[in-house]
């Protein structure tokens, strides 16, 4: 083959041209590979590292406490005392004032809710309850995480690994001899509202925000988008005023979403006195962020749709609106579909505005309408991590995993959609 | 910027031709009726000027070829006719295309009601990405022709016969028009425009992306569509202009050279452009 090219009427010159020719394009492939690796590599490496992070979030321990029948019948019904007997009741040399605090430590703020749900079930179908599933507070959570006998034998105990002492540490050791821890799915991390106890906390509340917030952004911003990108697509006339109009659009989709966060927090809740901290105004606010880039990806979509296809259905003797909603719109909305699909996830990911406008409160209880005060998971990433407790760096992983499983189902339907609509022709 | 709907009744009334008059129409090739007269039809794009002072008449039920070398307005023209240049802003036409009595840029006149008079099909195949049913059904459809489904079934099924289609499309009225090879799209394009029943066919180079065999089963098309619909069709080649046509207007930059019957042009050119043209020196 060399040889053949060799003896060609090429001349030297353009064979010799070939071969840089040919060494360029290696070159550019290779820092292209280069690249695509280098960006798939950081993004393993990030999703991995959260990963190992917060995927203990998804579960919490709990303790098993073996109740004295006679203690029950005694309680009266008083969940607090019969939680605390127990407790010492199980745990050996709970009697100081001091190791009896330790011995209460052990259990989260739920576990008096969760004796008096057992005394109430007992109640009702008059039986008699042997044992208690209590959870477990937060420090145990995470002991137990770790490995119990890895923080017993650990030499350096100021490493700061935990803050459980040596006689908690052993009476968990004991429980798990005996067969009474047990690591389950924390379903409450994912419906439970905001909570000062991070065993407690849950992105419910974050999660209904977002839901509520995107929903009033989508409904929004994609109604008007699309008409906005229609009417300056199809019917606007070309003039300065519609390129100035257009210069203005893809300004305002670079302009820093911190900014509409501002706008909101002065039209939206000192102008028109709307419900600080809302979804409401939260999704108002998105929405006008997400607009801009909503009305470009529609226009470019409605730009792909070939004229031969408007010009087939005018000299129909269609009219411009036929033309336009018959024909173009449905060629054109797998495209836009996509563009506010991908303008929602970068909505959802969006927390600067909603600081502004509130939307960073502490939310005990999920918010059930769009009027309730809410927060939303990126905030929710954003509160936590500011948190000192060491459980809820654990939690801000995990909300981060969650806030990430969103993004990619989101990003997947988008794909989805434009396969599933795609027109060929 | 679309003219009011019309009250006039001549440009509202739908064309007659019934099924029954077919016998008349196909042995009345005497009778030569004025369909459509152009007078001093000037076309600006801004300050180019595209078209001069063109005069013509189109004879009814004949198929009328425009040629002309590119860039010549014979497409201008044509776009003139049925309005289809309303859609370019910078466009200005002076001077009066008549269908009838009527000028079609008076602005009286309803372009939608206009476009179902005067019917068009373009240069490239554009079926809609829809099935071929859907395709020939939707100017039916819009302009509310047909009363029932059984009533747009016969349409399609008509239209799609007198486009010479339907025999290879039997039985899958619902795959998509894309689907089909180029020759059947640009003939589902003609049934398609044939089923809202216009006055006149505008035939943009129906057959510059066909193969020889495609553009051979337009032509056989065309010749037996004039029995029913007056034609004019852009051409590029001068093959086919002999061919297809009964009469044939030569554009040169904007004016219209020569026009007459087809023989006449191609035997006995007038004009020495005309005569450059058709004997391929020049185009």
């Amino acid at each position: 083959m060399t040889d053949q090219l060799k003896n060609s009427p090429l001349s030297a010159a353009s064979v010799e041209g070939l071969g840089r020719r040919y060494r360029a394009e290696k070159r550019y492939r290779f820092i292209g590979f280069a690249a695509v690796a280098a960006s798939l590599g950081f993004l393993a490496f990030l999703i991995i590292a959260i990963g190992f992070q917060g995927v203990g979030a998804f579960f919490k321990t709990d303790l098993r406490f073996d109740l004295d029948p006679a203690a029950v019948q005694d309680s009266g019904g008083d969940a607090f005392g019969l939680l605390r007997s127990t407790i010492r009741s199980n745990l050996e040399g709970a009697s100081s004032r001091r190791a009896k605090r330790q011995a209460y430590g052990l259990v989260s703020s739920e576990a008096e809710e969760q004796m008096q749900a057992l005394l109430d079930a007992a109640a009702e179908t008059n039986t008699n309850p042997q044992v208690v599933w209590v959870s477990a507070s937060a420090e145990v959570d995470l002991a137990v995480k770790a490995g119990i006998d890895a923080l017993i034998n650990a030499q350096d105990k100021d490493a700061g690994l935990t803050r459980l002492s040596d006689q908690q540490l052993r009476w968990i050791k004991t429980l798990e001899q005996n067969g009474a821890v047990r690591t389950r799915f924390n379903l409450g991390f994912l419906i439970n509202g905001d909570s000062r106890d991070a065993e407690r906390a849950g992105l419910g509340g974050a999660i209904m925000g977002s839901l509520f917030t995107l929903l009033i952004c989508l409904v929004l911003s994609f109604f008007v988008g699309v008409m906005a990108a229609i009417y300056l697509e199809e019917f606007a006339p070309k003039n300065k005023w519609t390129s100035f109009l257009e210069i203005n659009i893809n300004n305002l989709a670079s302009v820093p979403s911190i900014i509409f966060g501002l706008l909101g927090l002065a039209v939206f809740l000192n102008a028109f006195g709307l419900a600080r901290s809302s979804s409401l105004v939260g999704g108002m606010v998105l929405a006008l962020m997400t607009l801009p880039t909503i009305i470009i990806a529609s226009r470019v979509s409605l730009q792909a749709v070939p004229p031969s296809i408007r010009e087939a259905a005018l000299g129909l003797g269609a009219t411009r609106i036929q033309a336009i909603f018959h024909h173009v719109v449905p060629l054109a909305l797998p495209g836009m579909l996509t563009g506010a699909i991908l303008g929602m996830a970068r909505a959802l990911g969006e927390t600067a505005p909603l600081l502004m406008i509130g939307m960073v409160a502490f939310i005990a209880d999920p918010p059930s309408s769009v009027m309730d005060p809410a927060t939303a998971l990126p905030v929710q990433v954003f509160l936590w991590s500011d948190s000192p407790e060491r459980a809820f760096a654990e939690k801000t992983s995990g909300a981060i995993l969650v806030l990430i499983l969103f993004l990619i189902l989101m990003n997947s339907v988008a794909i989805l959609l434009r396969k599933k609509f795609e027109k060929k022709w | 910027m679309d003219a009011p709907i019309s009250t006039d009744t001549n440009l509202d009334a739908s064309p007659t031709q019934e099924a029954t008059t077919e016998m008349n129409i196909a042995t009345d090739t005497h009778t030569s009726s004025i369909k459509m007269t152009a007078k001093n039809v000037s076309v600006f794009y801004a300050d180019m000027q595209a078209l001069k002072d063109v005069s013509l008449d189109i004879i009814e039920n004949r198929v009328t070829a425009l040629i002309g070398p590119s860039g010549c307005g014979k497409t201008t023209f044509l776009r003139c006719i049925n309005r289809m240049n309303d859609l370019i802003p910078s466009c200005k036409v002076s001077g009066e295309i008549k269908l009838g009595d009527h000028d079609v840029y008076d602005p009286s006149v309803d372009v939608e009601v206009l476009r179902r008079r005067i019917g068009m099909v373009f240069q490239k195949p554009n079926p809609f990405p829809k099935s071929i049913y859907e395709n020939v059904a939707y100017g039916p459809r819009i302009h509310g022709l047909a009363e029932n489904k059984e009533a747009l079934d016969a349409i399609v099924r008509k239209s799609l016969k007198r486009a010479g289609l339907l025999d290879e499309v039997e039985g899958r009225l619902d795959a998509l028009g894309t689907s089909l090879s180029g020759g059947q799209q640009q003939r589902l394009c003609i049934a398609r425009a044939i089923a809202i029943e216009p006055e006149v066919i505008l035939m943009d180079e129906p057959c510059s992306a066909l193969d020889p065999i495609a553009t051979a089963k337009i032509e056989e098309l065309i010749d037996d569509l004039k029995k029913r619909y007056t034609i004019v069709i852009v051409t590029h080649s001068m093959q086919q202009a002999a061919r297809v046509s009964d009469y044939t207007a030569y554009f040169h930059l904007g004016e219209l050279v020569e026009k007459g019957e087809t023989n006449r042009i191609f035997t006995a050119p007038q004009h020495s452009k005309t005569e450059a043209y058709i004997t391929g020196r020049i185009g």
